[in-house]
């Protein structure tokens, strides 16, 4: 394949002609390329990345001290239903979404998704529910000048989220903009599971694909499942608030419970849903920066095939303080337990990677090693908290805020950024730059670890979450004060991120085909690759094809 | 750390660890002082960490349990990874050719599933029994009963064997392990989501529109004990607290019959009663002996026998009271009690009247 | 994973994965099924609880007529399928107009149904616990319906316009299973709100 230049994003046009700005413009708003598209998605995810970290960093300032007025109560409940809103749909099923339609085709030898139409559809249609649920803050008001943006949570329980309670049209925005986006993600699990399917490339066997496509798969058909739990809830809310209907109506002897039991049917899985993915990310950069494969293929798609399935069946593991009866805790408690296992079992498989390798620690493989350790221990408060008397003690208290952080920060976002280390040269056809990516990971992970390691302190201590400020005779404002400051931290390292990619785009040290001397089909493609990706259809005979052909005498067709 | 396991475990049905720290023993293990520092550091005044009744004290030992083996796991597991990535480092002497490939080992992938089910095994076992001790405790015949309804943004609590009905500062007696008398709580909610949690206590329990939930305390030492509202329940959540005052059974049996009696009729605050029966006041607020039998505020018969108003966000003094009565959205912006527009005379009345409400 | 089966069976030359119609039509119904459960499920949990208002044996009535035509739409489609394979395109025509016509007796059968709950037993969504749990799923249902004869008046129009052909016939054969799936849900719905719930 003949290399690319440098930055040519565009290999077809003839290169004499410099594109019109309505141009390019107009060709990213038609494309139906799984890469554009993948970009649209991880571009418009960094946006509300640092909108939803602005809406953090509102909270923090007003929760540094007690009894605060930095902003009213109205305000600030606000502030952590958008935060919570914005990050998990608007951030974290785009980005990860974006880097899955990137990645997938090229990986498994194919030239584009199965459906390139429906990719685009479903990208403009989430994009466009985030734009509905941020125009809240300007429409939200309705008949009684009432409500702006969602102030009612993230899991918008039930009643509080009736008419009765929640006058105007806040919460009805909260129910479109998420249902878009759901929309969106089924319409993209499908193209990957159909894509995964039926597109892989010769002798690309199920055996033999690498382990991103894997857990995507996996990801995909848990999308499935669980997206439509939140759907059907959120139109039965919708028909309470707009037909008159009593799903959720206690007056009329609805039940506020269902809602729950509804809601976390879909959540339990959705948050399996961000994390596999950045497993995925995991099971592809740490074996090429230890230089050795992964440790135990077969049984990391065992273990994340069961993680797909247990998690369908742990949901009420949010509901422990609800009234279950001894009986429903009981076997909550069990099966949340039982999920541990396989999980532990991944990290386990890691360790054994790294373990007899020859680890180099390029900047997206500190952010990985960072993310085992995290990981670890937010696996570890979660079995803290899948006891239910613990849980009954430490649910709803800033201990799960710290411990979700850690999973959603710790590990997800800190695969994010390694990903991001990883395939941005094939993507841009350039490296970021490594000086700020230490930067970045250092200033980041300070910041991280003061805020979210001390937050589990304050949760000990009986602080709930959803609270615009506290008293200060409960001892926890210091640990406050610690957090906030974590965040200053963070937000710096967010910038400088930020202004890497901004500058490596254009100026950043050429790339080429395999700048990372890694054994995927992507990096057997220019960079960035061809619109069209692979001139004639790959032929593969092993997981790592590119070792293959670099190490003939000692092919892993041999060992597998 | 398996005689730990197993002390830890006969722990949960009798004396709380905190119990044992404090009496002269023959010898202070090593694991017990731990737990000791622990505790001793997280005794602010809504730490999990002191409990001072049944069943915080059972959730304290199960939590050291959990704490125990996840610290354990912690510090094998994160031990080994610090190894691994120090030791097997690409040095800047080593050649660039690629380690020996290794693809997987079965033995080694059955220990590392079969050792955390074991793990599993017991931390699940003990968490069925505690389940089972606390949700499916025999209610003594001479447990207390108190209905607790939450409300947007108060307490509502009522004694209905003995005729009380009060709101924000709970008053429960304290209870004798050789002869326990537990308060048993029925607990449901007039409007969203809200949860009871006073961690010295117990573990929360959820207040939910349609449904009864019940849970019970079962405190050993009189004192104040604070908590709050731990399920986002609207604008003023965060300032939904809650004030337990567990009192000796002499002190309780006072404040029943306190409690009970009629509305103080002090002459001097006639004027402001007066006000107070012909203002929208008991449409929402029931004083007993008068016309209001409002229920949707809370009842205001004993008002001035309150540390706190506002459901524990304002201290209880005249000046803070006149305020509230003047604009209680400039104190908790987002409370339900409208502005009453009253004349500055009018506030200084009704003021006067609720002060005499002891 | 059958896929994963058959491929390793096959050499390198009969590389063949499954059709990318029918395995994305699939992931659509497994997403909508999902949707459909939590209805169906809310639907039983209120069963008995409503506070006042007609409860489904003082109301319902078997739905025969719609529910024989519904699903014997079924097999229409499906000869409708079988005779494009064939290049049977007018008698294809046929087997569609007919599918559309049994499609559309079902939903008349619905609104007639509806017609009567509302006016003469005053049922509405807003009724009681009842009357939300039903007109919610059995909607949602006719809904799915209305977007299938979309589907099927779009192909046999196609069909009739004399531009079908036996290469199009692996699409009808998507689309029919999404009919397919629609007849599938009804008989849930059939089972759990006139039969058992009654």
């Amino acid at each position: 394949m003949p290399p690319q230049t440098a930055g040519a994003m565009t290999s077809d046009s003839p290169p004499s002609h410099p594109k019109l700005w309505l141009d390019a413009v107009n060709e990213w708003f038609t494309t139906v390329d799984h890469k554009r598209i993948g970009m649209l998605y991880i571009g418009y995810a960094l946006v509300f990345l640092l909108i939803a970290g602005l809406e953090a960093v509102v909270m923090r300032i007003q929760l540094a001290v007690p009894n605060n007025h930095f902003v009213s109560p109205q305000v600030f409940n606000r502030m952590f239903t958008m935060h919570g809103t914005t990050m998990v749909f608007f951030v974290g099923m785009p980005i990860l979404f974006g880097f899955g339609n990137y990645l997938i085709p090229l990986m498994i030898g194919a030239r584009d998704m199965a459906f390139p139409r429906l990719n685009a559809f479903s990208f403009w249609i989430s994009a466009f529910g985030g734009l509905l649920l941020y125009f809240s803050f300007i429409g939200g008001d309705g008949l009684y000048g009432a409500g702006t943006a969602p102030d009612v949570g993230w899991f918008a329980y039930a009643p509080l989220t009736a008419k009765l309670f929640s006058p105007g049209h806040s919460t009805d925005y909260w129910i479109l903009g998420v249902f878009l986006s759901g929309i969106g993600s089924v319409g993209t699990a499908l193209n990957i599971v159909t894509t995964i399917v039926c597109m892989r490339c010769k002798g690309m066997t199920m055996a033999r694909m690498p382990l991103l496509p894997w857990l995507y798969l996996v990801t995909s058909a848990m999308v499935f499942i669980a997206i439509g739990p939140l759907t059907a809830a959120q139109m039965m809310l919708g028909f309470d608030r707009f037909l008159g209907a009593h799903f959720f109506d206690v007056q009329a002897g609805g039940s506020a419970v269902l809602w729950m039991h509804f809601f976390w049917i879909f959540g339990h899985p959705e948050v399996y849903i961000l994390v596999l993915p950045a497993f995925a990310f995991a099971n592809e950069i740490i074996p090429v920066f230890s230089r050795k494969p992964i440790f135990g293929y077969s049984a990391m798609v065992g273990a994340t095939v069961l993680i797909g399935f247990i998690s369908l069946g742990v949901w009420a593991h949010h509901m422990f303080t609800v009234g279950l009866g001894p009986a429903g805790n009981t076997f909550f408690t069990l099966a949340t337990m039982i999920i541990s296992v396989p999980t532990g079992i991944k990290i386990f498989n890691w360790l054994a990677t790294l373990w007899g390798g020859k680890i180099r620690f390029a900047t997206p493989m500190i952010f990985s090693i960072a993310f085992l350790f995290q990981f670890l221990i937010a696996g570890l408060t979660g079995i803290m908290l899948s006891a239910a008397p613990f849980d009954w003690q430490l649910g709803n208290s800033y201990f799960v805020v710290a411990h979700f952080h850690y999973v959603l920060v710790g590990a997800i976002l800190y695969m994010i950024f390694a990903a991001f280390y990883y395939w941005f040269p094939k993507m841009s056809g350039r490296m970021l730059s490594e000086t700020l990516g230490k930067w970045h990971f250092w200033l980041f992970t300070i910041g991280f670890h003061l805020t979210f390691d001390f937050m589990h302190v304050p949760g000990l201590m009986g602080m709930p979450r959803r609270i615009y400020t506290y008293e200060a005779d409960r001892g926890w404002a210091a640990w406050n004060m610690i957090e906030s400051i974590g965040m200053i931290f963070q937000a710096a390292a967010i910038l400088i991120f930020v202004w890497n990619v901004v500058r490596s785009y254009r100026h950043g040290e050429e790339a080429g085909p395999d700048p990372w001397d890694a054994w995927t089909l992507e990096w057997s493609t220019a960079s960035p690759p061809p619109h069209y990706n692979f001139a004639e259809e790959p032929v593969v005979h092993s997981r790592r094809p590119l070792w293959d052909l670099k190490h003939p005498q000692a092919p892993d067709s041999d060992y597998e | 750390m398996s005689f730990a396991l197993f002390l830890a475990l006969h722990d949960m049905d009798d004396m709380p660890a905190g119990h044992a720290m404090t009496e002269m023993q023959t010898h202070e293990s090593w694991w017990r002082r731990a737990i000791q520092w622990v505790t001793d550091l997280f005794s602010t005044p809504t730490s999990i960490f002191s409990p001072q009744a049944t069943p915080a004290h059972t959730i304290f030992s199960l939590s050291m349990l959990v704490l125990a083996i996840t610290l354990a796991i912690f510090l094998a597991v994160a031990g080994l990874m610090l190894y691994a990535i120090i030791r097997f480092r690409h040095r800047a002497g080593d050649s660039n050719a690629d380690p020996t490939q290794v693809y997987g080992s079965n033995q080694i992938e059955v220990l590392w599933t079969v050792i955390p089910i074991l793990i599993l095994v017991v931390l699940f076992l003990s968490t069925a029994r505690v389940i089972s001790v606390t949700e499916q405790a025999r209610k003594p015949a001479n447990a207390l009963d108190v209905v607790v309804i939450g409300h947007q943004y108060w307490w509502e609590y009522s004694y209905p064997a003995l005729g009380v009905v009060t709101a924000n500062e709970l008053h429960l007696p304290a209870s004798d392990p050789k002869a326990p008398t537990p308060t048993y709580m029925t607990m449901s909610s007039a409007d969203v989501d809200h949860s009871f949690w006073v961690p010295n206590l117990a573990g929360k329990m959820d207040l939910i529109p349609n449904k009864v939930n019940v849970m019970w305390i079962d405190p050993h030492k009189p004192g104040l004990y604070l908590g709050q509202c731990a399920q986002y329940c609207g604008t003023q959540h965060a300032k939904m607290l809650i004030r337990v005052y567990v009192d000796s059974p002499a002190d309780f049996a006072k404040w029943i019959a306190h409690q009970k009696m009629a509305a103080e009729n002090d002459p001097a605050a006639a004027e402001g009663r007066l006000a107070f029966e012909h203002t929208a006041c008991v449409n929402c607020h029931t004083v007993t002996g008068t016309s209001a039998k409002g229920r949707f505020g809370p009842d205001l018969t004993h008002l001035a026998s309150r540390d706190t108003i506002a459901s524990g966000a304002i201290r209880n003094t005249p000046q803070n009271l006149r305020q509230w009565l003047d604009d209680p959205n400039s104190m908790k912006p987002g409370s339900l009690m409208p502005k009453m527009n009253l004349s500055s005379h009018e506030l200084d009345a009704i003021t006067a009247y609720m002060v005499s409400l002891r | 994973m059958s896929a994963h089966t058959a491929v390793l069976t096959q050499s390198m030359d009969e590389w063949q994965l499954p059709d990318k119609g029918k395995v994305g039509m699939i992931c659509l119904i497994v997403a909508e099924a999902a949707i459909f459960i939590i209805f169906v499920l809310a639907y039983i949990f209120y069963l008995g609880k409503s506070l006042s208002g007609p409860t489904p044996a003082e109301v319902l009535k078997l739905p025969v007529l719609g529910t024989v035509c519904l699903l014997s739409s079924s097999l229409t489609v499906h000869f409708a399928v079988t005779a494009l394979e064939r290049n049977a395109a007018r008698l294809s025509s046929l087997w569609l107009a007919l599918t559309v016509l049994l499609g559309g007796i079902f939903l008349a059968d619905t609104a007639v149904e509806w017609h009567e709950l509302i006016y003469e037993h005053g049922l509405t969504i807003r009724t009681n616990l009842f009357g939300t749990t039903f007109y919610s799923l059995v909607g949602l249902h006719a809904s799915h319906v209305i977007v299938g004869l979309g589907m099927l008046s779009l192909a046999l129009l196609f069909a009739v316009a004399g531009k079908l052909n036996s290469s199009h016939a692996h699409r009808l054969n998507v689309l029919s299973y999404y009919w397919h799936f629609v007849d599938a849900v009804w008989v849930v719905v059939f089972i759990v709100v006139y039969v058992l719930g009654r």
